[in-house]
């Protein structure tokens, strides 16, 4: 028969005040099994601590009941009491009498006092079962995965590779560099995004402990905390990057040409080139779609003037497996698909109307037509421009219904941009809010008023073209008219969605995504780079629309987390975990379809029988490492084969009767 | 002291029990949340944590039922939200299945309800009891399951 201790705290006033707690733990010194029970005015104090380590020793108990606040504010303080007085921790059962009583039913001073008693007697019938338990022990790969080059992943490698860990870097595209790389000027400073962005791409390609596979994706990620194993598929690039010097000769060369992603379209390039002159890295890849050598087996240009060797068109997709012991998802964001939804922009169908991002890359200096601003359709100078807030942005009717943070500003540094680069120009914003949230956000966006952008609060109903103007219909709902501007140029500021193939990524790896698709973070307070996956971290805007400092900050918190993770030789287990009565299995793995972590396995085991020979037969296999202890495999096995530590059938039932005396 | 019989003939005096089986991520948190907000609801419920609302096996309704409780709670996270990713639909289902089974057996399906309380529903969960403490007065005692004592 255990002794148990049961010590029952007044938390002050907070349950002192309510109920009679010397009477509830006298009432508590009768219920079976128990042979101490006391009261305190902060159980949880230094003195509170060491009355319980005391009585303990005094009486000998071997399971003791707090009866004090929720589990999830002190169990862990309660646990280490009792592994300083030399017990299993797991001999620990608590009683919330604050939370769940005195706080919610201080009108009811009786009716308050028998549920504390009940609350109590459900705890020692728990107390009275609990088994002692010890967290398994499991090795952790000293390596990080990043999923994704951006500025939010490229921050991430830094800082995980100088804290001395492996880090395994894999972007899709040709180059790292992400989204940020093709931005102009950065708000609010306007310092040039490519002179902050691009010697961070070097120093992390050229970064001793990082190894960068660029034009790589993620294929497969099993395994748990400390211990993923991860495919990644190195697609083939059909250019020897061993022995490419990045001369350029090949690309001057080739003869195919078309529409560039990287500047959205307004230029073009070749089939085998790079997508910007400081990618990183500086060499070619050939793009397998395009190439003339590839899809019709003649031409060869390339292979032929490459005064390297380096071009093969024979080159294979390569399939790479590496162990890491964290991993931390970047992938950053896309942007809202106006064209296919804005019928009143014009579906996309007017070419003078561009997103934000194609402004970036007219305005870019690096861009199709050298940081001049003109007008896709005939390369004049636009005159009057008119910007347009909130396209797919909290707009629940076409679009989403969150705020995009990013766009009133991207919208205050392009109006600033026109006006600088314009003389004469004429600038409009259409706005729902202003929201300019950030360190010297408000002054820059004063300043650009006050250098002659036009804000309009109100909404755009149609935008036309005539002529060679865009006629722009909407409404200034300050001064309640209408308003009808001929712009040369309109800009919309599409709103920030998750990164394309974001969902497959968060099903591959198994992390949540919230209603919108970012994916979700383990407590949108406290534990914000976190995911609900053991091991797994997230950095920028896959989270949730955010700027570059939010999402540098967040990299290096990611990074923070990983070191801790990656600085321990060894993690210890949540010990309440499901266990197999393998006896009583018959194999059918139902258990396997409900969890959520595939941490049941199929095992074979033998059986002996005396004078038979042995025979071989199926039971299912916890993985300790991967189970979370949800328990839903417990319920869901008809053999009864399968029970939870920690919360057994045993310990639930006796818990039930206690409170149903 | 035969309880029972005390209950039914002091049906004034009678207060249902309810018996809570909160998952300890969301609704557990929710009910602390409660606690924590200083919102009032009626003392008539006695919670039992667990890790997930899929670890609620019906065979703990009925005990619950056999021993004398009057209406039984079973909330997880939202769908969706669970912190166990897919638990909670499990949930959802077997739970939708077993009250079937209750109304067939003739048990009022009423006396179990099946929740979605978060960690930031403090009110809901309040909320919730009230509404159960309520209907279980109408309903009166539990007394097609429990056993003789």
């Amino acid at each position: 028969m255990p002794r148990i201790g049961v010590f029952v705290c007044w938390c002050g006033s907070n349950i002192g005040g309510v109920l009679d707690c010397p009477a509830i733990a006298k009432e508590a010194a009768s219920f079976p099994g128990v042979v101490f029970s006391t009261d305190y005015k902060y159980m949880c104090s230094d003195p509170g601590q060491n009355l319980i380590i005391e009585a303990i020793r005094e009486h000998r108990l071997d399971r003791v009941v707090v009866a004090s606040c929720s589990p999830r504010l002190h169990e862990e303080t309660f646990r280490q009491v009792l592994r300083r007085a030399g017990l299993n921790p797991y001999f620990l059962e608590m009683a919330n009498l604050r939370e769940h009583c005195s706080w919610v039913h201080p009108h009811e001073q009786e009716a308050a006092q028998r549920k504390a008693v009940d609350i109590v007697r459900r705890a020692v019938a728990k107390a009275a079962r609990l088994t002692p338990l010890s967290p398994g022990r499991i090795p952790v790969t000293k390596r990080c995965l990043i999923i994704g080059g951006g500025i939010a992943g490229i921050q991430a490698a830094l800082d995980v590779a100088d804290a001395g860990f492996e880090v395994v870097l894999v972007e899709r595209e040709p180059t790292i560099g992400g989204n940020m790389v093709k931005l102009d000027k950065t708000f609010p400073t306007l310092d040039c995004s490519a002179c902050i962005n691009t010697p961070k791409m070097v120093a992390v390609a050229q970064h001793p402990r990082v190894k960068l596979y660029t034009y790589a994706q993620v294929e497969e990620v099993s395994g748990y905390i400390g211990n993923f194993k991860v495919r990644i598929r190195q697609k083939a690039k059909y250019v020897d990057h061993s022995k490419c010097t990045g001369c350029g000769t090949c690309w001057a060369r080739c003869p195919v040409s078309v529409k560039d992603e990287f500047n959205l379209g307004l230029g073009e390039r070749s089939a085998i080139y790079i997508p910007f002159p400081q990618a990183v890295p500086n060499k070619p890849v050939i793009d397998a779609a395009h190439c003339r050598q590839l899809t019709k087996g003649k031409c060869g240009v390339c292979a032929k003037v490459c005064p390297a060797k380096a071009v093969d068109y024979n080159q294979q997709d390569e399939i790479i497996e590496v162990d890491v012991g964290a991993i931390v998802v970047a992938t950053g964001y896309g942007l809202f698909p106006w064209e296919k939804v804005y019928g009143e922009y014009g579906y996309g169908r007017y070419p003078d109307v561009i997103s934000g991002m194609a402004f970036e890359r007219l305005v870019n200096a690096a861009g199709p037509t050298g940081g001049k601003i003109q007008r896709p359709s005939d390369g004049k100078e636009p005159k009057t421009v008119v910007f347009i807030q909130c396209v797919g942005s909290r707009d629940e009717a076409k679009g989403k219904a969150y705020c995009s943070r990013i766009c009133c500003m991207y919208t205050a540094k392009h109006a600033h941009q026109v006006l600088e680069k314009i003389p004469g120009a004429r600038v409009y914003v259409f706005y729902i809010d202003v929201r300019t949230f950030g360190k010297g956000y408000e002054e820059f966006y004063r300043r650009v008023m006050e250098e002659g952008a036009v804000y309009i609060r109100g909404r755009v109903s149609k935008v036309f073209q005539e002529g060679s103007k865009l006629i722009v219909k909407g409404a200034d709902t300050l001064l309640g008219e209408q308003v009808e501007i001929a712009a040369d140029m309109v800009v919309l500021a599409t709103g920030v969605t998750p990164a394309e193939g974001a969902h497959d990524l968060a099903r591959m790896i198994g992390i949540p995504v919230d209603k919108d698709g970012f994916f979700q973070e383990a407590h949108p307070k406290l534990r914000p780079v976190e995911t609900h996956t053991g091991g797994v971290f997230l950095a920028g805007a896959c989270q949730g629309p955010k700027d570059i400092p939010d999402t540098v900050a967040q990299a290096s918190g990611a990074a923070a987390k990983v070191c801790a993770l990656l600085f321990k030789d060894e993690l210890e287990t949540n010990p309440m975990v499901s266990r197999v009565n393998e006896a009583l299995c018959t194999g059918c793995l139902a258990c396997q379809k409900v969890c959520p972590y595939r941490a049941i396995q199929e095992a074979v085991i033998t059986e002996r029988i005396p004078g038979q020979p042995p025979r071989e037969r199926i039971v299912a296999r916890v993985n300790e490492g991967l189970c979370q202890g949800c328990g839903a495999c417990a319920v869901t096995c008809r053999a009864g084969a399968i029970d939870l530590k920690g919360f057994t059938n045993d310990q639930l039932l006796a818990e039930v009767d206690a409170l149903c005396l | 002291m035969n309880k029972n019989g005390a209950a039914e003939r002091e049906n004034s005096t009678w207060q249902p029990k309810i018996v809570a089986f909160l998952c300890n991520w969301c609704s557990y948190a929710g009910a602390d949340l409660a606690g924590v907000s200083r919102l009032k609801y009626p003392a008539n419920v006695r919670i039992i944590r667990v890790p997930c609302s899929s670890r609620v096996n019906p065979q703990f309704i009925l005990r619950a039922f056999q021993r004398g409780a009057d209406g039984v709670l079973v909330a997880g996270c939202h769908p969706g939200d669970c912190h166990y990713v897919t638990g909670n639909y499990f949930t959802r289902r077997r739970l939708m299945l077993f009250k079937r089974l209750l109304e067939f057996t003739g048990f009022a399906p009423e006396r179990l309800k099946v929740r979605w309380v978060s960690a930031a529903e403090g009110g809901r969960f309040a909320e919730t009891i009230k509404e159960m403490v309520e209907e279980l007065r109408d309903l009166g005692p539990n007394r097609v399951m429990r056993e003789e004592k």
